[in-house]
């Protein structure tokens, strides 16, 4: 760890001046992902802009009948919150199915959003990652790739968004709030935040340098049946080898995202037209371009399995 | 005390404490936080200072140039060790590779550097500053790639009875089918931790190590100093399965840190760096052959073993339960080593047995299934009594019949349907699963010195080692049943290397080697008590702090009324592990159900039922067992050190890329001991259980896998890539 100076930020107007202008400046909220990897000399932040007292931890209701949460609500207070449950109950399955419970406790929904890739190279220092230290290779691609991405890759980087609650959000179209460094607010639709990784996986999101998330509003509810199945190798605390999120209607129309598979939620709006169909066409528009490695190849079949399988519970 | 004739009626078979299910007696300091373990010896000595050590980032090749002056001048820092100053330095007896690197690098994470700062963080830091130029060379890191290449290791020659390959040629029933088993992590929840510091000449550690003797004699090899300048202390260990046998680099270079920077020095491996740096289970490849009539009897087993090691290293010993489990007139094993660039290779809970019985039981599932019998019939009806390459040699007891009998009947075998695919339930497919376990009771000598105070106290010290097991409480259960006193008049006091030599802890042979040196150690302080009371008539009692003789009766307190008495002894051995073969065995049952849409495995339900001689704490068995089995099904599931073979190392170096079970999948555990005493293993007629418990575990999974999908996976772990293609339609 390098050593580095740190502030409380007294507004989210103040914490994203101060970003802007300090250099190596990094926000920091629950911490849960920035300590680990400021502990390997990964992250190197110069300076921290602790923004866990701007009382950005409330869940409200908003006036077209949306939910507007706030960017420091944990994560388990996220999950547990009734009208979560109620009405987007695709949410607070995705959440309990993260981490684990003392890690929930502490996540915040917007650091949740911004956790960083879970690629071994990526943790390794000594090895090549252009997400890393650009420029340098990726060592991921014809290593070890079991877990790592199948479609929105590039020949840059493999790595997956690892986050389960970002699934979920963006099936339900959720719309991030930001504070810009001059002070305006923005809103960016959640399918908008997340880069994929091109010739430049450092950059990872479309917020501007000091831009700070301030909550993430939900729509009205849109009710269907809303199911998060989390696929992974042991029953808790992993990473998703495949994730289905989906929302399913009485008339078997619906909207599905997949996590695990991708440096984004994996949403291809398209291919939802086909949900009625089932499974096997839905997968194959969401995952037409794929090109996974021979680790991963099995994500392919088990994407479509595993959709297949929520849309039978979906039926009943 | 000399053990070489069976052991008759002693003062153990009392059990009043032995025998009795004991919460620890080190449990309320583990629970408050309090047990000191190494890294937080903060009291033992002043003014430490923090070690951090940076490990090689390529796996074979040479430093070629290091740049340690940036690190030298960045703040707090005291000292940088490297190889250019450490000194001439030796390599340990149980070592293969340095654990200094430079300039030949040896695998990756090889420590190359110590830093020593004021600050851990300081150290951390600086180490990053180190700029090291490497030319790295080609190496072998992929077994399957090598095994053509490997050869009989030193010291391990084929073991054949009879003639297999004829045998095996004309057997009506033929089964030839080959396994592998992955690299695995002790993935212990205390990484490697030391102090260091010397006064003058003589080097004290603050260490986490099973085996103190070891550990002395090889810190003495490694820095070329006498034995007797060297303390090692080690009471308090959060896990070690193998892991902590040995010196490793966290000792050596806490060592070499001090001795540079002239003040005691902390070293922990971190958790990255754990997987990389020390020993792992080494991957194998297996090929099992078994031939049989008919009817079921087995004609000729053939295993053989294929693993790889650092040039000088050693073979994962597959093989060797086979030369004991079955009968069989004609019989071959046969392990070959290959020469691998990845860290070395060494022992993990039941090493050998562990990867050796994931394939042998699996083996002898599909050859019941091609017989059309039932797996525990086939088991049976290849049981031996004596050891079936030397007939004539029993074992002392074996009660593997009654373990899968009895745990037939406990988990409801019969309900089993022996038609793979067949049970569903909702949307899971499940299936039984069952598998023998083998583990060898080894036997060694240990010593122990007892000391009886004026408050009628028992104090015990031997160097034996508690790595959560629970020795402390066995200790003082065997002091206080020898001695007659209750639990609490017993004090123990372990790992220290100026106490009297023990077995250590390892191979399961802890328990039994250890309390049998601490009784022989109290029926020596029982003489002296005796003498000095003038009981010299008939054997006197002891009891309830008490000690009679012919009418008299007096607190054996008193005996120590004008000063302690002390005595030590050590157990020792005779012949009886050559006239007969101890053994340990279980029977393991498991029933597991698969998602028939992701195929994803979660157990339901495990049962093992064990016979391991007298069991002398039946709780902290019942833990050994409970968690060998959690390791037993990680190993099946999940556990896998994954090999970059470009680059020769393991990738996942992390608890949240290495998986090891959580509760989750764990659902049930039951264990049952069945009564057994076995007087030819020791006065205190104990075996071990804490690697038996892990012993054909991975094979009931896999097999109950099979049982609930129809698909037999022979690469382990079973993860759900490997049965997905093979599961009915979603509907």
């Amino acid at each position: 760890m390098r050593p580095f100076t740190y502030e409380r930020a007294t507004s989210p107007a103040d914490a994203a001046a101060k970003a802007a202008s300090i250099p190596g400046a990094r926000f920091i909220a629950g911490g849960t992902n920035l300590l680990d990897l400021m502990k390997l000399q990964i992250e190197t932040p110069a300076h921290l802009i602790d923004v866990n007292g701007l009382g950005l931890d409330k869940i409200e209701d908003t006036p077209d009948g949306g939910l507007r949460v706030g960017a420091l609500v944990r994560n388990t207070d996220l999950a547990a919150d009734m009208r979560v449950r109620q009405h987007y109950g695709v949410l607070s399955r995705a959440l309990v199915a993260g981490a684990s419970g003392q890690l929930r406790n502490v996540a915040t929904t917007a650091g949740n959003l911004l956790q960083r890739t879970r690629c071994p190279y990526f943790y390794d220092p000594n090895q090549p990652c252009n997400k890393r230290q650009p420029g340098s290779g990726c060592s991921a691609i014809g290593g070890v790739s079991r877990q790592l991405g199948i479609v929105g890759t590039s020949e840059a980087c493999i790595a997956t968004h690892p986050s389960d609650m970002a699934v979920a959000m963006r099936v339900l179209d959720a719309t991030v709030e930001t504070v810009r460094p001059g002070g305006a607010m923005r809103r960016i639709p959640i399918a908008d935040l997340h880069r994929l990784p091109g010739d430049s996986p450092h950059v990872e999101t479309t917020l501007e340098r000091g831009e700070l998330i301030t909550a993430v509003t939900l729509p009205k509810p849109v009710g269907g049946a809303q199911i998060y199945h989390k696929v992974r190798d042991r029953a808790s605390y992993a990473f998703a080898l495949v994730s289905v999120a989906a929302i399913v209607h009485p008339d078997g129309t619906g909207r599905v995202a997949l996590g695990g598979v991708a440096p984004k939620p994996w949403r291809v709006e398209a291919a939802e037209a086909h949900m009625k169909q089932g499974a096997k066409v839905v997968t194959a528009g969401l995952l037409a371009d794929a090109r996974p490695t021979d680790d991963n190849r099995f994500k392919v079949r088990l994407a479509e399995r595993t959709l297949a399988a929520v849309l039978a519970e979906a039926r009943g | 005390m000399k053990f070489d004739t069976p052991a008759a009626a002693n003062p153990i078979d009392q059990l009043k404490v032995v025998g009795k299910a004991t919460d620890r007696i080190d449990g309320p300091l583990k629970t408050t936080g309090t047990a000191p373990y190494a890294y937080e010896r903060h009291d033992v000595v002043a003014n430490q200072a923090y070690g951090f050590i940076l490990g090689s980032a390529i796996a074979k090749g040479r430093i070629t140039r290091m740049d340690v002056a940036a690190a030298k001048a960045a703040p707090g820092v005291v000292a940088v060790v490297t190889a250019e100053n450490a000194g001439t330095l030796g390599k340990g007896k149980w070592n293969t590779a340095a654990l200094l690197g430079g300039p030949d690098i040896q695998h990756y994470h090889q420590a190359i550097a110590l830093v020593v700062a004021e600050t851990f963080e300081q150290a951390r830091d600086a180490a990053g500053l180190i700029k090291v130029d490497y030319q790295a060379e080609a190496g072998a890191f992929d077994l399957a790639a090598a095994r053509d290449g490997a050869t009989v290791a030193k010291g391990e020659p084929d073991s054949t009875v009879g003639d297999f390959n004829g045998a095996f040629a004309t057997a009506p029933m033929r089964l030839d089918a080959t396994y592998t088993t992955p690299d695995q992590g002790h993935a212990m929840m205390e990484p490697h931790a030391t102090i260091a510091t010397w006064n003058g000449d003589k080097l004290t550690l603050w260490t986490a190590n099973q085996m103190i003797n070891w550990g002395v004699k090889d810190v003495s090899q490694t820095l070329n100093i006498p034995q007797e300048n060297i303390r090692l202390i080690s009471p308090y260990i959060g896990g070690g399965f193998g892991g902590k046998l040995f010196v490793r680099s966290d000792a050596l270079m806490a060592a070499l840190g001090a001795r540079i920077a002239g003040r005691p020095v902390r070293v922990a491996l971190t958790r990255p760096l754990m997987f990389n740096n020390t020993t792992h289970r080494p991957a194998t490849i297996q090929r099992i052959r078994i031939g049989a009539t008919r009817e079921g009897k087995i004609t000729a087993i053939g295993h053989e073993s294929w693993s790889g090691d650092l040039p000088g290293g050693k073979p994962e010993t597959a093989v060797q339960q086979t030369r004991l489990l079955y009968a069989g007139a004609n019989r071959l094993t046969a392990m070959r080593l290959a020469v691998l660039d990845l860290p070395e290779g060494n022992a993990m809970r039941a090493p050998g047995e562990a990867p050796g019985l994931m394939a042998l039981e699996v083996a002898m599932d599909e050859m019941a299934e091609k017989l059309g019998m039932d797996p525990i019939k086939f088991r049976i009806l290849n049981d031996t009594q004596e050891d079936p390459e030397k007939p004539g040699r029993p074992f002392s007891q074996r009660q593997l019949i009654a373990c899968l009998q009895q745990g037939a009947e406990r988990f409801g075998w019969s309900k089993r349907n022996p038609k793979p695919a067949s049970v569903r339930e909702g949307r899971w497919l499940v299936g039984m699963g069952v598998a023998a376990g083998f583990r060898n009771n080894l036997v060694t000598k240990s010593a122990a010195r007892v000391r009886l105070d004026a408050q009628g106290m028992v104090t015990v010290e031997t160097d034996m080692t508690d790595i959560g097991t629970g020795t402390y409480t066995i200790i003082a259960q065997t002091a206080a049943e020898t001695m007659g006193v209750p639990l609490e008049k017993v004090a123990v006091r372990l790992g220290d290397s100026s106490f009297p030599v023990s077995c250590g802890s390892g191979g399961q042979w802890g328990a039994n080697n250890a309390t049998a040196g601490v009784y022989a150690a109290c029926m020596k302080l029982r003489q002296a008590v005796a003498g000095k009371l003038g009981f010299n008539a008939a054997e006197p009692h002891f009891a309830d702090g008490h000690v009679s003789s012919g009418g008299h009766t007096v607190s054996l307190a008193q005996a120590a009324k004008d000063g302690d008495l002390v005595a030590e002894d050590l157990i020792e051995y005779g012949d009886l592990d050559k006239k007969y073969q101890q053994s340990t065995f279980a029977g393991h049952f498991v029933e597991v159900a698969v998602d028939s849409a992701t195929g994803e495995i979660r157990l339901r339900r495990m049962l093992a039922v064990c016979a391991a001689g007298r069991i002398l704490n039946p709780k902290s068995a019942r833990s050994q067992v409970i968690g060998a089995m959690t390791m037993g099904a990680g190993a099946a599931l999940m556990e896998e050190l994954a090999v970059d073979k470009r680059r020769g190392f393991f990738v996942n170096h992390d608890l949240a890329g290495y998986e090891v079970p959580v509760h989750a999948d764990i659902p049930h555990q039951d264990v049952v001991f069945l009564d057994e005493v076995d007087p030819i293993s020791s006065p205190m007629k104990a075996k071990g259980v804490g690697e038996l418990g892990i012993c054909g575990v991975g094979a009931a999974v896999a097999n109950a896998i099979y049982n609930a999908t129809g698909v037999r996976v022979r690469d382990y772990p079973i993860t759900l890539d490997k049965v997905l293609d093979h599961l009915p339609e979603v509907t």
